[in-house]
């Protein structure tokens, strides 16, 4: 495909073919995060085993070519991840991922580092944990980087 | 299939009978219009002249009334800077709210300069009352800028009435006539204009080509200061060719109206009416008695307009958005991203304003395109619909 538009080819790619769109039934956690600047909303489902490793996560996206590129991308990178290293990824790894957006976009992929991380603290809350876990395994990988 | 192009708001394809008349003037016909002692330039200010009248004749006015400009921004900005320029304790404007920015910031910049404006609401189809005009003039109200028909929803006033008020109180009237001059009657007489803005490249003209009339006594402050081109009101070397193809195009589209305007209005009507049996979630904006015969607008709930955008252009339809993703994409910053000022003041949700479209037909457009266009629509918006969070079919 020829790209003229303002969104490189593999942002393209993951726009018009979006990897993993849809829902998980009995997922392990789920959140819908907003953006107020543009009103994209972002809902993701995580399928998480026993050992902790994301067997699945599928995304619904409202929201511009950015975002929903952005949320594709995500759930590429979650799948297979530990939880820890799940919380590693930032909006930047996706925005790399995708090999970059334009200045304008990059808060798209906020929403889905977000989506992420509030999906996380729905599955320790399911597993009768506090959803600080996740802050303070937050904080902790911001000491060690 | 080939394209379908119906971004015409955005500028239409020039007619080759257009681009044939400007050849020789970027080749062989390179004089200056104000030469005047030799052939070469003799030769470039006949035709200047000749563009003067076609335009003129286009808008109902005399030649002398016509000055060529840059754009219709430049246009917009000429008389709205130049007649507040010599208002003296005149210091009020009257606007409406869905006014282009070429109108509104302008305004802006003049209260920024001690100058006052009042924004006339619409309603939601786009109009404003004659009434809700009357009231808002002042003693001190110097200008009414109204444009005759609004880009992003087609809605036309009823410029004429809104004429007659300013006629009454003895206020300066701008219209701004760009998305209309061309495509269907623009009389700047029955308007009662003081000033009007049109520009070339909506009907199938060249981009860089546009113009302001200036009824008779009108008097305005340039925006340039310079030479004696276009009577001291706009200095600057002429865009010979350009002008050159504003008269062809200006001379085409007074003769051809007739049969293109009711050619796009029935196609537009075709159109909407498709879009509407689509989906009960899909709304026209801007009223639809009175509206543009090329224009069809609309949002689509629970999906974004940049996506609608993209998509249709992968199923070769170019279009528009007024959404705010799609908005500035080459700004250097989010902040920079805003939904459309029009579409919030017909009411439609902020969030979702995000999901317009706008589509502009042309005199080349045929019913083909129109059933691409609705072929390809549910494809796109069904898609849309699976992937958002925010849609729950009934």
């Amino acid at each position: 495909m020829s790209n003229m538009g303002p969104y490189s080819d593999l942002v393209m790619d993951h726009f018009m073919n979006p990897r993993n769109m849809g829902e998980i039934e009995n997922a392990s956690g789920v959140a819908e995060v907003g953006n107020p600047s543009c009103g994209d909303v972002m809902k993701l489902y995580l399928l998480i085993n026993n050992d902790g490793i994301i067997e699945d996560a599928k995304f619904k996206t409202f929201g511009c070519g950015a975002a929903i590129a952005s949320s594709s991308m995500a759930t590429e990178l979650l799948k297979g991840a530990r939880v820890e290293d799940a919380l590693k990824l930032t909006n930047q790894a996706i925005v790399d991922a995708l090999g970059g957006l334009p200045p304008a976009k990059i808060h798209c992929s906020v929403m889905a580092e977000e989506a992420v991380e509030e999906a996380l603290k729905d599955y320790f809350v399911k597993a009768g944990k506090d959803a600080s876990v996740v802050d303070e395994m937050k904080a902790q990988i911001k000491k060690d980087h | 299939m080939s394209p379908v192009y119906l971004d015409n708001i955005a500028g239409t394809k020039p007619d080759p009978r257009v681009a044939e008349a400007m050849i020789p003037f970027i080749t062989e016909k390179y004089g200056n219009p104000s030469a005047h002692f030799y052939p070469l330039g003799r030769e470039s200010y006949n035709a200047v002249t000749k563009a003067r009248a076609q335009t003129a004749d286009l808008i109902n006015a005399k030649p002398e009334n016509i000055i060529f400009t840059s754009c219709g921004t430049e246009s917009n900005n000429m008389a709205i800077k130049g007649v507040l320029a010599l208002s003296g304790s005149r210091k009020h404007a009257v606007i409406t709210e869905i006014e282009h920015y070429s109108v509104q910031n302008p305004i802006l910049k003049m209260a920024s300069e001690g100058y006052s404006f009042t924004k006339l609401k619409v309603d939601k189809g786009g109009r404003i009352s004659p009434e809700s005009l009357e009231k808002a003039i002042r003693p001190d109200t110097a200008i009414v800028c109204v444009a005759h028909a609004n880009p992003e929803i087609g809605v036309m006033q009823d410029i004429e009435a809104i004429g007659r008020i300013c006629r009454e109180k003895g206020v300066h009237f701008h219209v701004d006539a760009v998305a209309s001059c061309g495509q269907t009657e623009v009389d700047a007489e029955k308007m009662n204009a003081s000033s009007l803005s049109l520009s070339a490249q909506n009907f199938y003209g060249p981009r860089g080509a546009a113009a302001l009339y200036l009824a008779p006594g009108v008097k305005i402050k340039p925006l340039f200061d310079g030479g004696f081109q276009e009577k001291g009101i706009r200095s600057g070397s002429e865009n010979v060719a350009g002008i050159v193809g504003l008269g062809k195009a200006a001379e085409i589209a007074k003769a051809e109206m007739g049969v293109y305007a009711p050619k796009m209005a029935a196609l537009r009507d075709k159109l909407i009416a498709g879009l509407k049996s689509q989906y009960d979630f899909l709304h026209i904006t801007g009223d639809e008695k009175h509206r543009l015969p090329s224009h069809v607008s609309f949002w689509v709930e629970y999906i974004e307009g940049e996506s609608l955008l993209m998509w249709y252009a992968q199923k070769g339809v170019y279009a528009a958005s007024g959404s705010a993703c799609s908005s500035n994409i080459l700004a250097d910053d989010e902040d920079e991203l805003q939904a459309s000022h029009v579409l919030t003041a017909v009411g439609v949700p902020t969030d979702v304003c995000a999901g317009s479209m706008t589509m502009t037909l042309s005199k080349y457009v045929e019913e083909a395109d129109i059933d691409h266009v609705l072929k390809v629509t549910p494809e796109i918006v069904d898609k849309l619909c699976a992937m958002s969070p925010a849609f729950n079919r009934k």
